[in-house]
């Protein structure tokens, strides 16, 4: 049967089997506090979008986890189920090949803009490390598809808050071996542009200095 | 370089009451509609410190909102009343207190600036320490010795405000905000269109009661952070389409509220702590309330609000939090005491924390 392995923000994530595979159970449960119309479009806009994206990434060059089955009327989605570590263990312990490994979080970044998939969650939490060494993307729930450098450059900017509040530490050096490797599929141009914006968007927001 | 009075330890032993000595603080609070002073003292920290604190609300025109210049005028008449009956109220005098603190911002220049003069010319005439607080961390130090939270996620959401933080490594780390609008500012400009004098706030909760026909508005989280402009846009074109208010009130709540909530849950089970603080103006809210309630509860964390009468701006937060930066040997010299409109909350250094 299964067994509750982590009860995240969103869903509540179950291990299990398929067909004789380890498999992941993901169910996004209903939301008391919210009200009932609401809280089913979102719980079924996102099951579809998580399984969605997480297809359409993996054709982008990202890899993510197998889908095996989605039921949207439940918010439901049964997945592979990958043996890892979060980056955001792993920068807290202090692995060695953390820059290696924010390096790659920012091509795996780019690759997915370049296929114009907004992630729209991208935390330290959503990245599993395999072996040390490999990289695997999820929680698609808040993906959606745009080519506007400002969709790109929010993503962006929602990485580099995750950092700068919960790996303060790290957080000015990981960012930008996050961007490096952005450059290295992206171009610096591309970059350049993304930066701009993100500065716009910072400017945007609550007291933020006007310079 | 100033010498810090006292260290990390000797605040916390002060603070349980069990330093042999009582601290004093005088606040002026003037960031925006609300000029307010405040005597908060030290010698323990249940509710009982805030020895006085009284303040008078600058009320625009129905319809209208602040207007710096005449919200500054409010605070230049009624200043000279609002200290005096704060001492009053506090049975001292100016001579008694340790230190004299105030809001050095965020806010509006304009109001700022009264209660800047007002602190440096009385912390000159009276040799006192001058002591600049920052107003967002004014709300959660206070929230915090009032509810007795101790390592919180806080969300703190006001007219000014709509952020949730945690405290790491000496500052107030910002894990999601608004993008655009504060939550305050969504209710109060909603409030100002269909006629109503800001604050709004209660008004609309009350009319909220009335219904729940649930109108779809849009719902925008973007990772950790929440966008309320296009709630504004929808609700106020719905409003003159005919749709009804009361209707329209639950719905801004509703909808707005659950995207706290989610991104509250967000930095919840992200940072694994087992405390939410609701602090701010709209803390006051009951409906909030609940729902970061169901939130907490979901994943074993207390839910701490702060006390009404204290959640909206007051003297207090400034006196409190001045208490604490000055036994820890924040000061500024009067030349140097600017106000900055655009202090963020990540930019203070919290010199009086571990």
């Amino acid at each position: 049967m299964e067994r509750l392995m982590r009860r995240g923000a969103e869903a509540d994530i179950y291990l299990g089997e398929w067909f004789g595979k380890e498999a992941i159970l993901k169910i996004r449960k209903p939301k008391p506090y919210r009200q009932k119309e609401l809280d089913m479009e979102i719980r079924k806009r996102r099951t579809l979008h998580e399984a969605s994206f997480l297809v359409e990434a993996r054709k982008a060059g990202v890899l993510t986890p197998l889908v095996y089955f989605i039921d949207p009327k439940n918010a439901e989605i049964v997945m592979q189920y990958i043996k890892g570590m979060r980056l955001r263990e792993m920068i807290f312990d202090q692995r060695a090949n953390v820059d290696e490994l924010c390096s790659e979080v920012g091509r795996s970044i780019a690759k997915l803009h370049g296929s114009s998939i907004i992630h729209g969650d991208l935390t330290t939490s959503n990245f599993l490390v395999v072996d040390n060494s490999t990289l695997i993307f999820i929680d698609f729930g808040l993906a959606f598809f745009s080519q506007r450098l400002e969709d790109m450059a929010v993503d962006l900017h929602l990485m580099k808050e995750v950092l700068t509040s919960a790996h303060s530490e790290v957080a000015d050096r990981a960012f930008s071996l996050i961007l490096k490797g952005y450059e290295s599929i992206a171009g610096a141009n591309r970059v350049k542009d993304l930066t701009r914006k993100m500065g716009e968007i910072e400017r945007r927001g609550r007291y933020a200095r006007v310079e | 370089m100033i010498e810090r009075l006292y260290n990390i330890d000797q605040i916390s032993l002060l603070l349980q009451g069990k330093l042999n000595k009582e601290v004093t603080c005088f606040g002026i609070e003037s960031t925006a509609h609300t000029f307010s002073c405040s005597v908060v003292s030290s010698s323990d920290v249940t509710h009982g410190n805030i020895l006085s604190d009284f303040g008078s609300v600058f009320s625009p025109p129905p319809g209208s909102g602040i207007h710096p210049r005449e919200a500054s005028r409010h605070h230049i008449e009624v200043a000279p009343k609002v200290v005096k009956r704060s001492l009053v109220q506090a049975r001292m005098n100016m001579k008694e207190v340790d230190a004299i603190a105030f809001s050095a911002g965020p806010g509006l220049g304009p109001c700022l600036r009264v209660g800047a003069t007002i602190a440096r010319s009385l912390s000159l005439y009276h040799d006192k320490p001058l002591i600049p607080v920052n107003h967002a961390t004014g709300h959660i130090e206070l929230a915090m010795m009032l509810t007795g939270a101790k390592e919180p996620i806080v969300l703190l959401v006001s007219g000014g405000h709509t952020l949730i933080t945690a405290f790491s490594l000496g500052r107030w780390r910002i894990f999601g905000e608004t993008l655009d609008l504060t939550v305050g500012q969504l209710i109060d400009q909603f409030g100002r269109e269909i006629g109503f004098s800001s604050p709004s706030g209660q008004r609309i909760e009350e009319l909220a009661k009335k219904s729940s026909k649930y109108i779809p508005l849009p719902y925008t989280v973007k990772g950790n952070d929440v966008s309320f402009s296009g709630i504004l846009t929808s609700a106020k074109k719905l409003f003159h389409e005919g749709k009804d208010l009361e209707s329209l009130c639950f719905s801004i709540q509703e909808i707005a509220f659950a995207m706290l909530a989610e991104v509250t849950e967000r930095a919840l089970a992200f940072t694994e702590k087992r405390e939410v603080l609701l602090a701010g103006g709209v803390a006051a809210n009951r409906r909030l309330q609940e729902m970061l309630g169901e939130v907490g509860m979901r994943h074993g964390a207390n839910l701490f609000v702060v006390p009404k009468e204290y959640s909206g701006d007051c003297g207090a937060q400034i006196a409190w939090t001045g208490l604490l930066a000055h036994l820890a040997g924040v000061s500024v010299d009067a030349e140097k005491s600017f106000v900055r409109q655009s202090w963020r909350l990540d930019q203070v250094d919290v010199k009086w924390r571990d």
